[in-house]
């Protein structure tokens, strides 16, 4: 077993940075000065993949390691792997779904109540003593407002059944309807919008679903209407975002993803109108040790002969 | 109906202050603090609110005063003993500020357990381009423990159930249709809660009723919200149990002496801090002064009162 080599594409967790140094040989990729001379060093040594929501396995690298059987995802969004040239070579793929499903519908309501309440702003105005010169503006309610949700899988229901126990209608937009949930099914993220006063994000990210929230979208969710991301950053345009809210167009934004991920348009910072979060989602003690574990479990699983526990290819 | 004098204590509505206008004779106390001398026999209402309402002192300065009207829910600053006393109606607004409130708590919780602040901060500062926050921890599942299961405590509950908290309460009486576990001392509560949120009236009772017993109990791993009133929790203790690392976080909504808020707290990252906004959003502040114009109106035309306290 120890000679397995595994390759980690980036920081991303010291616990399973550990748990993988003690049953594999593990190459850190972010620490090689030259990362093609390490790639022609070890590629014959390299039987596993591990990387994460922002640093995957594109064609080229996949291509470079010819020994590649697995590639196991610290994230349940898979997006940044090439997963045609996977199926292709033979080469399986496990992601992290179930496990983190709690913590981003969580953060999602989080998000909405941040945003809606302005709980980031209220929190600077107690702590820069300006609470002794007057109460803060009011702000808008949640609780029964209409929630639309765009991708209704583990992560889009948990939001559902969360935003229900606020009497919130929920409308949802699907590849598919699914009748036997009882919420309200648009054909289109357009209807989605003009018919919600909260529009989140919570499919996957594909090639169709790539700026799914483009401009129509948003003028169809208007100035009173917010929209909250727990998705990828690619999914929505977030140029014509950024103009969207510096204009007044649109209510407001929660956003946890973002493009070009930690860069963030600074348009942003001087709103009161958005509450930008760094990616944290799942970024909670017991949920990245569950993330570990299930990285660690598919992989002995595969190195063992055992079927994978959460496949995706 | 011009001729009624109605003294509204401190500002806390411009729509309220308006319709306050149309209907009756509103005489601004902020404005005119020296004014009693010379209205008091023209005042027959006085609409207070959560912060400022109405002691003896006022009252008993009123000859004229039929009806007290709180734009709040909590109606701890209003003398109830001496209302009684003599026959002035009280009124205050609940119902249509519960699901703010409750609203309020889960986003509370979720900014303290999420650190959803520190991030915004975080990222506001450019700091997510020199590596990642730390890990937060998580809401759904942790058991919540709510003191106080009336109209707020329910709704508090019902929320929670949706993230799959277990629930427990600690009230003066036992609600065996709930279904939540009860626990007859705030002690026991706090000890087998995660979460432990303050959502009873403040009375003489319930005045410092987490103290630094419940603190240790609820503990390092555990969390102090508070929606009710700043004197439920000894606010001092409060403040050692933090900065000793003894409590493990604390999101509060309410003070002992709003607007002060304690400057130990400030370089916290365990704590949230909000200007007493539980019920402070358009729709809700709307609907709460049409309870308090329409109480008044109620009283003045012989009618029954829509929320009465007293």
């Amino acid at each position: 077993m120890e000679s397995i080599g595994v390759l980690m594409m980036c920081p991303m967790n010291s616990y399973l940075e550990n748990e993988l140094q003690k049953r594999y040989n593990l190459h850190r990729f972010w620490t090689c000065p030259e990362k093609s001379v390490f790639l022609e060093t070890h590629r014959s040594s390299i039987r596993a993949i591990v990387g994460n929501a922002s640093v995957g396995a594109d064609a080229k690298l996949i291509d470079d390691l010819p020994k590649l059987e697995i590639i196991s995802s610290f994230s349940v969004g898979v997006d940044k792997i090439d997963l045609g040239k996977c199926k292709e070579k033979g080469i399986r793929v496990t992601n992290t779904p179930d496990v983190l499903t709690e913590d981003v519908a969580d953060l999602a309501i989080g998000l909405i109540l941040a945003l809606l309440r302005r709980l980031c702003e209220c929190d600077r105005y107690v702590r820069s003593g300006k609470w002794k010169y007057g109460d803060f503006q009011l702000t808008t309610k949640f609780s029964g407002k209409s929630v639309g949700i765009i991708g209704l899988g583990r992560i889009g229901a948990a939001i559902a059944k969360r935003a229900q126990g606020f009497n919130c209608p929920i409308n949802y937009f699907s590849r598919t309807e699914k009748p036997d949930v009882g919420y309200k099914y648009y054909p289109t993220v357009v209807e989605l919008a003009q018919n919600s006063d909260i529009l989140v994000v919570a499919c996957a990210l594909t090639d169709e679903t790539r700026h799914i929230v483009n401009r129509e979208v948003m003028d169809a969710l208007g100035a009173k209407g917010v929209l909250i991301n727990i998705g990828r950053g690619p999914h929505i345009d977030e140029k014509e975002m950024v103009k969207a809210l510096t204009e007044g167009r649109l209510g407001g934004a929660g956003l946890d993803v973002f493009e070009q991920e930690p860069h963030v348009p600074e348009e942003l910072f001087g709103l009161e109108n958005v509450v930008l979060l760094p990616h944290v989602a799942s970024a909670t003690v017991e949920t990245r040790t569950a993330m570990a574990d299930l990285v660690m479990g598919n992989l002995e699983a595969h190195f063992a002969g055992k079927p994978l526990l959460t496949q995706v290819v």
